[in-house]
């Protein structure tokens, strides 16, 4: 009698949430592509709201912000197109070890800026005493060495003391941005800023700037692809990731593999950085990352640490960071709304996870009358 | 499956039908976007910042009333991103002048230049230009301390009236001065100040204190409090924020503002404004390109071009009789019988200056090397646009340094 009446009076929701791993990869990444379609959709709708402009004008003002006269038969915007996703895919190949190894390595933009530091030191300082060749092995070897200091201080004070490592690589962002500061009031005189350094360039290819960047990144995805994946080091990465105590249990340096895994994540935003100073920016100010740093932990992220689809993740938010800047710039703007709407399709990306883990099943009515 | 295939398909029809909605409006509007004339601008920060609005109202003005169109970029630093916003200005927008408002962006503007010969670049406050020698880059400035002169006659003014009316006496006439850098274009506006108060109240000295900043608000209030509690009676500033204004009108100190009226905020201390109106320059330029004539390389805006502007006198604090007063010294400086820097009304150490040589040339030393007195009058943006008084003349008190 008394559970009928429970079961007469029990109010089924209207749908639950069931976790689910019956996904095949094919069905997983329709749900991402569908999102991102999905995003760039709400991202043109919104841009055509404000601008009041339409669909193909808005579609042609961010194609031809991205990739300027492309048609016409002028490469530059595709050049600086690529050195953005360099830069930016860069940061996020460097963090994504860490990550792996859940290691929340937040400290990319100073790594990165300390890196960069090290490079416009020696460019200014050593750029008449060396000859080219051997400055630029200056260069790399300091500025490698410079992001992988910045990395090892957090990762010493995580694999001895247990100390949170969010927090403290976040407060080594300050620390950078603070000696960078420091170092354009010494260098830059009355005007704040550091005029670019002829001494140390990384060579123009064919009149190209960026070319030497983007052959570096490349070849940094291929190499970290393989390390990841076919190395000893790559699967001790994930192991640790997994379970420190099963990595214990069978016999892994836990300390070791942490420490040893942030130098090199420090090491390859060290190199990011010294890509920006001596390969684009030729000076530097405490924005040089701009901000990128922390992009990058998206990026690493959505692209589940394979360095493949982090090239194409980085690719899609870069796009739509400098095409709806165009758009903003092109309706008079501010520009924080080039910012919103690449946040939008970021937590859009973010929110789709949900549906890969779980799916909702609805209240049917069949089961409702039996 | 087929459930998320429908949901797919009308997404995508919804968005179809609100493009079909909106194309027949917008279409007409645009289009021919390489028939006429465009000017890029490129701005350091965006209308949130004082001194990038002052430009951007100009640009929007100019533009507007001489039928061009215009591009823009805002939030460029002084990096690589000033010379990638040029290229994209160029490449993208098509824009046949490019124009960019910040001293930083001078040599990043400079390799754009060299990379786009046929286009026209212009840059404010820059120094480089007419030693650079290339072609399609040029500087640009105003004669502002004119500007700040007068400003300095309607302090003066005040400061009488309050001895006068006993609120002072004569030897207590200090004024202070919130500065931002220690080098010439924030010491040629703060004498040129001073001067034009001296002008009208001989007995006038002034306190300066700088703050390493060119937008700091706190330590622009606190700058201003420290003069005030030093015994300044009146305050005047060169840096974009609103700390020393905000800072007298608690006090009820008298203010004479910078880049533009702050009388809505400071009702009851707002003297006067002086500010560049870039709008002048703006038409001058695209005129330039529109009759195929050569910019020059380096343009001094002047009271004459109306690139030196003063904002309308403050409803209570300015001292009567200011307004025709500022009227005839204007007159004076237009006709060329005052000379801000005239040496007979300035003295360095107790001496009159003969000679002075100043570092006109941009070089890494920063080398003393153009003499700027002639006739003894230091003539200031004669040599380049770009201020370089930087002598330290006496009634002018620094109480510290800062050099950035």
């Amino acid at each position: 009698m008394k559970d009928k009446a429970v079961a007469k009076k029990k109010h089924e929701p209207l749908f639950h949430v069931v976790k689910r791993d019956d996904l095949a990869w094919w069905q997983v990444w329709l749900i991402r592509g569908f999102t991102i379609v999905l995003g760039v959709l709400l991202v043109i709708f919104f841009s055509m709201m404000i601008t009041g402009k339409s669909f193909d004008k808005t579609f042609d003002i961010m194609f031809r912000g991205v990739f300027g006269r492309l048609m016409k038969g002028s490469t530059t915007m595709l050049w600086k197109y690529l050195q953005e996703i360099a830069i930016l895919l860069s940061l996020a190949l460097a963090l994504t070890p860490a990550f792996k190894m859940k290691f929340w390595n937040c400290g990319a933009e100073g790594q990165a800026l300390m890196g960069g530091l090290a490079s416009i030191m020696c460019m200014i300082e050593l750029g008449d005493r060396l000859s080219y060749p051997v400055l630029i092995c200056v260069i790399a070897i300091t500025s490698i060495l410079a992001g992988a200091i910045w990395g090892l201080i957090p990762a010493i004070f995580k694999a001895l003391f247990g100390t949170n490592e969010t927090l403290f690589t976040l407060m080594m962002n300050y620390i950078a941005t603070q000696i960078i500061a420091y170092y354009v009031y010494i260098k830059g005189g009355g005007s704040n800023v550091i005029n670019p350094v002829e001494a140390g360039n990384f060579p123009k290819v064919g009149n190209n700037d960026y070319f030497v960047n983007i052959v570096v990144v490349a070849a940094i995805t291929l190499i970290m692809y393989i390390y990841l994946r076919s190395s000893k080091q790559g699967y001790e990465i994930s192991v640790v990731g997994e379970s420190q105590n099963t990595a214990r249990y069978i016999g892994i340096n836990v300390k070791k593999v942490i420490i040893r895994t942030m130098v090199i994540s420090g090491a390859l935003c060290g190199v990011t950085g010294m890509l920006l100073v001596a390969g684009k920016d030729h000076s530097i100010n405490v924005n040089s990352v701009g901000g990128q740093g922390f992009t990058a932990i998206l990026i690493s992220w959505l692209g589940q640490f394979n360095p493949f689809i982090m090239a194409i993740m980085t690719a899609i938010v870069v796009f739509l960071r400098i095409g709806v800047a165009k758009v903003a710039d092109t309706a008079l703007l501010n520009s924080s709304f080039s910012e919103i709407m690449v946040g939008l399709v970021i937590l859009m990306l973010v929110g789709c996870e949900f549906f890969v883990r779980y799916s909702i099943k609805f209240k049917r009515k069949k089961e409702a009358k039996a | 499956m087929k459930k998320l295939l429908a949901a797919l398909l009308a997404v995508v029809m919804l968005f179809g039908l609100a493009a079909c909605g909106t194309a027949d409006e917008a279409g007409t509007a645009e289009g021919g976007e390489e028939s006429t004339l465009k000017v890029g601008f490129i701005f350091l920060h965006d209308e949130q910042s004082t001194y990038d609005k002052n430009f951007m109202d100009a640009a929007k003005k100019a533009c507007e009333e001489m039928g061009v169109d215009y591009a823009q970029k805002t939030q460029i630093p002084e990096s690589k991103d000033c010379y990638d916003a040029a290229v994209e200005l160029i490449e993208v927008d098509g824009c046949d002048i490019i124009f960019a408002d910040s001293f930083g962006h001078e040599s990043f503007l400079i390799d754009a230049a060299k990379e786009y010969p046929d286009v026209e670049f212009c840059h404010a406050t820059g120094t480089q230009a007419h030693t650079a020698n290339i072609a399609n880059f040029h500087n640009a400035f105003a004669s502002i301390y004119e500007g700040r002169y007068l400003a300095g006659v309607a302090a003066g003014l005040k400061l009488n009236e309050m001895i006068a009316d006993g609120t002072i006496t004569a030897d207590k006439a200090k004024m202070g001065y919130v500065g931002a850098f220690t080098f010439a274009e924030v010491m040629s506006g703060y004498t040129s100040f001073y001067l034009g108060a001296k002008s009208v109240c001989p007995s006038v000295t002034m306190d300066v204190k700088f703050t390493g900043s060119w937008y700091d608000e706190q330590k622009e209030k606190e700058a201003a409090q420290a003069l005030i509690s030093g015994g300044c009676v009146l305050i005047s500033q060169h840096a974009d924020s609103m700390g020393a204004p905000t800072a007298c009108e608690t006090a009820g100190v008298p203010n004479v503002s910078y880049n533009g009226s702050t009388e809505a905020a400071c009702p009851n201390t707002f003297i006067i404004s002086s500010r560049i109106d870039w709008t002048p320059y703006f038409k001058y330029m695209i005129e330039c390109v529109e009759k195929g004539e050569k910019i020059a390389t380096d343009w001094t805006g002047t009271i004459e071009t109306g690139s030196v502007a003063l904002t309308a006198l403050g409803a209570k604090a300015p001292a009567e009789g200011t307004a025709a007063k500022l009227e005839e010294v204007k007159a004076k400086l237009l006709d060329g019988s005052l000379h801000v820097f005239d040496t007979a009304n300035y003295t360095v150490g107790g001496k009159k200056v003969e000679s002075y040589k100043a570092d006109v040339d941009t070089d890494k030393d920063f080398a003393k090397d153009t003499e700027v007195i002639e006739d003894g009058v230091f003539y200031e943006s004669k040599h380049r646009s770009a201020p370089y008084f930087d002598d330290r003349i006496d009634g002018i008190t620094l109480l510290d340094e800062n050099y950035g």
